[in-house]
């Protein structure tokens, strides 16, 4: 049954990630990013990391995702690109080394987990929900990063205000 | 049976496509969003590892990762309607302000 | 006192100092009274120093002061560092007093003419230079006020820069002093390999420890500082310059190349007394260049017509004279010489300047005669000073030449007789340029003529003092009578370690005939008599005599007259020859070789920089281009090794 489930997860995820990469219209691309969020979402459950498939629902598959559609509504990039690309080599090049790392990782993840444990503990702690653990940990021990991670947030929202406001000059 | 090397490989696999996408398109939005699928492909492996390494951790990893991804994308989409309102275009090829 | 030592090169470097910086605002009074001063200054403690020095014990009058340690690097050490001795007192003296009368009497030669600051800022600076050389303790510290001098004196040639034939001599003198000082160096470089040092007191004391007597080293050595000598004092074959430095203003002429800067020459080679003691080769090269130089300079001196080149001559003559005496070992005869000379050409210098003072500028004798009347003061002094360079008794040169010659006897006729006829000439030209100018009947042009008038006091009371000098500068070295030759017994100590290696070569000590001196005494008497007389006859008695005799040997007058042609064949030999292969390394090598190496390695820089710039495309996905192929390049390796 897991098997099966993670399967058909993963199948959804790669198609629609190819389809994100490849696809010529933003707004597919947009809609197809939505979809491959949920599919790791749906990933994370089978993980048993059910405050993290939340997250990514609510944050990235709702709010990100949202961000880019505004975007691309408010710069009308509908129009598609022309599709003469005066760097066309470059673009295989790069797609080449794409494949190429992909080759590469293949053999990477054998060298570093030659026999990685099959399965993990079932739960963390028993007796209790995945939400509570982490949020226990992110208020105990991980309180300090997750404080300085505000300070970030702040400070991405200044600068983003102040990067897209309009100079009246 | 599910292994780690499962999880693994599918995160290498997004995770070449997020460097494919940078590599091919020319959208300044899209190759943002390759990269929010390079940053996702990584938090799989994080959330894999915390199952199979039995360890809280990586999860807690994986939720900072996405405040960081929240914020790159808010200052990258604002940085692209700035470029977009002086150049009036999101095409990378033609943002070439780095040579002086 | 004498640790005030280092304030006697001070004074004129602040002067020069305030001058050059500072008092642009000041009336020219000032401006002259505090350069005047910074001089007067070190005069004074010149004077203190030397009160103290006579208070001690003849054998112990040299005193070393070093100020700190200028260079130190590996064996080579070189102090800041003073040697007070009874010659470097001496020279000190001459310096700063008739640098001080000079500097007084330029306020009145050179009021009203534009950079009178930058005038006496030079001015200063030549004195502090020049104080620098005479009491430096080492070669080193005496090149660095040679070589401050010889600016000094090119800045101040050339102090009319806009008068390219003041430029011209200036750069002239400058070049001619280049070759001198190449001797110089070398001869240094020579010493310190074979002394490791560069100290006076030491080289002299081990000179005869390290070196063999008439050695081809320190032959080697005293050749090249000689040449070094030639170069600043004007000897042959170097002399070409410093009748070209008569552009200069006539103040200068008078301190720089007469009195003081053109003896430099003087002072080093009695101050390696001991080293040329030691080469007898070296000391008949400076008695015979020193001869000749006097003869042929006195042979040029008697045709020409412009006062000051008359002048210029006789110093070069003089300075002859000086080398002669060194040369034949009476070094302390040669600064006798030195400082009464210094007395009556500095003197000389100033009344010639006082005549064309008040003659608007004209240098020409032919345009001048019967000029006593109006100028009685600079008259009466610039008779002194010739009764003096002339050698008539009871003035200073009578004493100082008479030495020289009867030392030159002593050494070789041949000296006596170049030296004889040098006088008889220097007494010649000399009166004849009385006559010229202040005799006879007067050839002033006419807007001249009601111009005249004798200079201001600043002006002539200077003028009086030197001739005052003249007169009895020459009575501190008394002949014949024992210890009455108070300047020679003060300076031979310094002399003593030189004379004792000449006479132990001479083999027993040369027995002074009481006759001889005398004979020979009354002769260089009635030789300048002769030289004023036949002048008189010439110029007063029978005023077409000089045309006569031109006309009876036209080419050797026009060969004199032109200077013997030296300066044109110095143009031909060398300026030439060198413009001419300067230009061909102008063309072919720094044009071709060295600007093509240049450009060349620019032109590949260029082109890599043209290459690899297309690797900055400013395009992110460019960038991104590359980490991706490093990475895959990195990690391919790691799994691939």
């Amino acid at each position: 049954m897991e098997a099966v489930m993670f399967y058909v997860l993963a199948a959804i995820t790669l198609i629609s990630a190819i389809f994100v990469v490849f696809l010529r219209r933003p707004v597919h691309n947009v809609v197809f990013m939505i979809v491959t969020m949920i599919g790791l979402a749906g990933l994370f459950l089978l993980l048993h990391a059910e405050f993290v498939a939340m997250v990514q629902l609510i944050v990235y598959a709702g709010a990100v995702m949202v961000l880019f559609l505004f975007v691309i509504m408010l710069l009308n990039l509908e129009t598609v690109n022309p599709a003469q690309d005066a760097r066309a080599a470059r673009m295989w090049v790069g797609a080449l080394l794409s494949l190429g790392f992909l080759v590469l990782m293949g053999p990477v993840l054998k060298m570093i987990f030659p026999s990685g444990p099959t399965v993990g503990a079932a739960a963390f702690q028993p007796g209790m929900s995945n939400t509570e653990i982490v949020a226990r940990e992110l208020f105990t021990t991980y309180l300090l990063p997750f404080e300085i991670v505000s300070v970030l947030l702040l400070a991405a929202i200044i600068g983003t205000v102040i990067v897209s406001r309009k100079r009246s000059g | 049976m599910v292994t780690l090397q499962h999880y693994l490989f599918l995160s290498a696999v997004l995770f070449t496509l997020g460097v494919a996408g940078v590599m091919i398109r020319r959208n300044l939005i899209v190759i943002l969003m390759s990269l929010e699928l390079m940053l996702n492909a990584v938090n799989l492996s994080f959330i894999a590892f915390a199952k199979y390494l039995d360890s809280i951790e990586g999860q807690i990893f994986v939720l900072f990762i996405m405040v960081v991804a929240a914020a790159e994308v808010a200052v990258g989409l604002a940085i692209g309607v700035a470029v977009f309102r002086q150049r009036g275009t999101v095409d990378v090829n033609d943002i070439n302000l780095m040579k002086w | 006192m004498t640790d005030l030592v280092w304030l006697i090169p001070v004074f004129p470097l602040i002067g020069f100092l305030i001058n050059g910086l500072f008092t642009r605002k000041l009336p020219e009074k000032a401006i002259g009274w505090i350069g005047s001063l910074s001089v007067g200054a070190s005069f004074v403690v010149a004077v203190l120093i030397f009160l103290e020095v006579l208070g001690m014990e003849p054998g112990s009058r040299s005193v070393q002061k070093i100020v700190y340690t200028w260079i130190l690097s590996g064996d080579l050490s070189v102090p800041i560092g003073f040697l007070i001795d009874p010659l470097s007192l001496v020279m000190m003296l001459v310096v700063s007093g008739v640098g001080f009368i000079i500097h007084v009497y330029s306020i009145g030669y050179m009021h009203g003419e534009t950079g009178f600051r930058r005038y006496f800022a030079y001015l200063n600076l030549f004195v502090f230079n020049m104080l620098i050389l005479v009491s430096a303790n080492n070669f080193l510290l005496l090149f660095v006020g040679w070589e401050g001098v010889g600016l000094c004196s090119y800045l101040l040639i050339g102090y009319y820069y806009e008068k390219k034939s003041a430029a011209d001599a200036g750069k002239k003198a400058f070049v001619v002093n280049r070759v001198g000082d190449f001797g110089f160096l070398v001869g240094m470089f020579l010493i310190f390999i074979t002394f490791g040092t560069f100290d006076f007191t030491q080289v002299f004391s081990e000179a005869t420890a390290k070196l063999t007597q008439g050695g081809l080293m320190v032959t080697g050595i005293t050749l090249l500082l000689f040449l070094g000598a030639t170069g600043k004092s004007a000897q042959i074959p170097l002399y070409t310059w410093l009748p070209d430095a008569m552009e200069g203003p006539t103040p200068v002429s008078a301190l720089i190349h007469a009195a003081t800067m053109v003896t430099a020459g003087v002072y080093m080679v009695a101050r390696c007394s001991v080293l040329f003691a030691m080469a007898p080769v070296s000391m008949t090269t400076v008695a015979v260049i020193g001869g000749a130089t006097a003869f042929y300079a006195a042979t040029i001196g008697m045709t020409q017509f412009d006062i000051k080149r008359v002048l210029a001559y006789s110093t070069i003559s003089q300075l002859g004279y000086m080398f002669m005496a060194c040369g034949v070992g009476a070094f302390a005869s040669g600064i006798f010489h030195l400082m009464t000379h210094a007395f009556f050409k500095a003197l000389l210098f100033m009344a010639a300047g006082s005549v064309m003072h008040a003659m608007a500028g004209e240098l020409d004798m032919r345009k001048m005669g019967n000029l006593r009347h109006k100028l009685p003061q600079t008259h009466w002094t610039y008779l002194f000073g010739t009764l003096a360079i002339a050698g008539i008794f009871p003035f200073a040169g009578f004493f100082s030449k008479d030495e020289i010659l009867f030392y030159s006897f002593e050494r070789h006729m041949g000296f006596w007789i170049l030296g004889a006829l040098a006088a008889i000439m220097t007494s010649y030209y000399m009166f004849r340029s009385v006559f010229m100018t202040f005799y006879g009947k007067s050839r002033v042009e006419a807007d001249v003529a009601h111009h005249l008038h004798e200079s201001p006091p600043i002006m002539t009371v200077p003028l009086m003092i030197l001739a005052g000098l003249s007169l009895v500068g020459g009575l501190v070295g008394i002949p014949i009578i024992q210890g009455w030759h108070v300047f020679g017994d003060f300076l031979s100590p310094v002399f003593a370690p030189a004379t004792a290696i000449l006479t132990s070569n001479a083999h027993g000590a040369a027995h002074h005939s009481l006759a001889l001196e005398l004979i020979l005494m009354g002769m260089s008497l009635a030789i300048a008599v002769g030289g004023l007389l036949f002048a008189r006859y010439m110029y007063i008695v029978d005023p077409a005599a000089p045309d006569r005799v031109i006309s009876r040997i036209p080419e050797i007058h026009q060969l004199v007259y032109n200077k013997y042609w030296v300066d044109q064949l110095y143009d031909i030999l060398f300026v030439n020859s060198i413009v001419k292969f300067s230009r061909f390394l102008w063309k072919a090598f720094d044009d071709a070789v060295v600007d093509g190496i240049v450009n060349g390695l620019a032109r590949l820089t260029r082109g890599f920089g043209g290459v690899l710039r297309q690797l900055q495309s400013g395009l992110v996905k460019d960038y991104a281009l590359s980490i991706m192929v490093g990475v895959v390049v990195i990690i391919g390796y790691l799994v691939l090794r």
